[in-house]
């Protein structure tokens, strides 16, 4: 009986093939297709945003000064970051310790919760959650203003007027973005451990001496080094890349969408790509210049 | 011998290499008039502007403006340079997180460090009551402003470093007869009043052009159609120009 019933849908399978083996394989090439010109973009743009990055920042040292728009700019990304970064560094905080405690609790060793978050927190955590709040916050809004001042010839009146525009716009966001960076890093740090610390001590229990004293013997300050050199480099290619994005928009109203979207996107990518080489990069640092076994 | 502010040599611009926007201009704008630049949409107006701004790079074809070649010189020259050349953008192209006053401030904050901020400020409202701005406008941003009183801005801007060379790119889009009028007569007063410096006006505004201009020059499909006084284009037996012209003063 099950003979002419698989042989029948045998060759409807293979009719189906016939008619439609054109359009399968077109489709097939399309999905492939857009997935190679989807990841050779993403690396053409991140190499145009380093170079228009660093040909940028050099500028910042040439006359005249422009050091009261870098204290500016500092103060948009980081001041005004401030808020958001605890109340994220807060929460992951809490999230954070309470789920190693519920798994350090399986095997009795709750003992080590605190260095485990305050490892987690200083390494990986606060420069990436860091990186990931102000590039959506701070980038978005350095993408959606150069293209805006592009579009609407606001670029180009301060290139008459005799300004170097990429020393004017772009090189004192890069450098405010790489300072207040391993700053913000500093306070989510902090910020989370505090929480985590209170979580533990004041709800779970934990005696508050045996957690702050673990930490304290586990973590070394190159772990918060660490975390601040990651941020700063975050800092600097969601800089790079976003006013990049945005001091080349066309377009009208739509072009400014699209160069904030795609800034924003292309950083968050970025940002949690270059984390895994950082890392391996500063512990291969680290093994090469004796500072860890 | 008539003296030439700006000089084009066989302008060529393509932006994907194979249609040219401009293709081989040669033009000659003289010192100390008002020469408007018109033509059809599309015939390659603003990009030459733009070129003569040294905004845009030449495909091929050489520009001299006072003699001076943009392109030949280093970054700090040609920003030194520009100081020259005073723009009023289509809409203004006023910084929208500034006033109306700190827009006109701002290249004499850059370019004249040796002023103490009292006396540039006093430049500034000097230069906004020249452009005939209200005081009571002065602490405006540019969204609190209509589009006449932006323009105004934009001129008052324009004219802060006193430039040797006044450009205008489409001064009268976007704005009613009244204004249009209005705008018209404050490009004549401002040539007037900064005796001795050049006026180029891009437009497709017939009559404005034949009201302000002291030297015509129309382009088609990226050339030089015709160039001269306002008479010779009335004299022009070019059909194109006669359809332009009768085209320009029926609609207007």
């Amino acid at each position: 009986m099950a003979t002419p019933y698989f042989r029948r849908k045998k060759d409807e399978m293979l009719s189906w093939w016939k008619t439609n083996r054109l359009e399968f394989n077109r489709k097939l090439d399309q999905f492939f297709g857009s997935l190679v010109y989807g990841l050779s973009q993403l690396f053409f743009e991140t190499g145009q945003a380093f170079l228009f990055g660093t040909q940028s920042i050099r500028l910042i040292f040439q006359k005249p000064s422009r050091w009261d728009e870098v204290l500016r700019h500092m103060e948009f990304i980081g001041n005004k970051s401030v808020i958001i970064i605890c109340l994220t560094g807060g929460f992951t905080g809490l999230a954070l310790s309470y789920q190693i405690y519920l798994g350090f609790k399986l095997v009795n060793a709750t003992n080590l919760v605190g260095p485990t978050v305050a490892l987690g927190i200083t390494r990986e955590l606060g420069p990436v959650l860091t990186g990931l709040i102000v590039a959506a916050r701070a980038g978005g809004a350095m993408a959606a203003r150069l293209g805006t001042m592009r579009v609407s010839e606001q670029i180009d009146a301060l290139e008459v007027m005799g300004f170097d525009s990429k020393q004017y716009l772009v090189a004192p966001r890069i450098l405010a973005a790489f300072v207040s960076m391993p700053l913000l890093c500093a306070v989510f740090d902090f910020v989370a451990m505090v929480s985590a610390g209170l979580l533990c001590v004041k709800v779970l229990g934990i005696d508050e001496a045996i957690f702050w004293d673990k930490i304290q013997q586990w973590i070394e300050p190159g772990d918060i080094y660490q975390g601040m050199v990651k941020a700063a480099f975050f800092g600097l290619t969601f800089a790079s890349i976003c006013t990049n994005k945005g001091y080349f928009a066309k377009g009208g109203a739509k072009g400014v969408g699209e160069a904030t979207n795609q800034g924003v996107v292309n950083s968050m990518v970025l940002v949690i790509i270059s984390n895994y080489f950082l890392t391996n990069l500063i512990r291969f640092f680290y093994v090469i210049t004796g500072l860890r076994s | 011998m008539m003296e030439v502010a700006i000089d084009i040599q066989n302008l060529r611009k393509s932006f994907d290499g194979k249609d040219f926007v401009l293709n081989g201009i040669n033009l000659t704008i003289p010192k100390g008039k008002i020469t408007v630049i018109i033509g059809f949409s599309g015939t390659g107006k603003s990009v030459l502007l733009k070129h003569i701004l040294g905004l845009i790079r030449p495909t091929s074809g050489n520009i001299q403006i006072l003699g001076r070649d943009l392109w030949s010189m280093e970054q700090k020259e040609i920003n030194l340079f520009r100081r020259k050349m005073g723009v009023l953008f289509q809409y203004a192209a006023l910084f929208d997180d500034m006033t109306a006053l700190e827009n006109v401030c701002f290249p004499l904050r850059e370019h004249r460090r040796d002023l103490k901020l009292k006396e540039i400020v006093d430049i500034a409202m000097n230069k906004l009551k020249v452009s005939g701005l209200d005081q009571k406008h002065f602490n405006k941003i540019p969204s609190e402003m209509s589009g006449g009183m932006r323009k105004r801005v934009g001129l008052a801007r324009a004219l802060a470093l006193d430039p040797e060379i006044l450009l205008y790119d489409e001064p009268t889009t976007g704005l009613d007869p009244i204004l249009t009028e209005m705008v018209d007569h404050l490009i004549k007063e401002t040539h007037h009043v900064h005796t001795g410096s050049t006026t180029v006006v891009v437009s497709h505004d017939l009559f404005a052009a034949f009201s302000i201009g002291e030297h015509i020059v129309m382009l088609d499909k990226g050339t030089v159609l015709l160039s001269g006084t306002p008479d010779v284009f009335r004299n022009s037996d070019i059909e194109l120009v006669q359809r332009f012209l009768a085209k320009g003063f029926k609609t207007g």
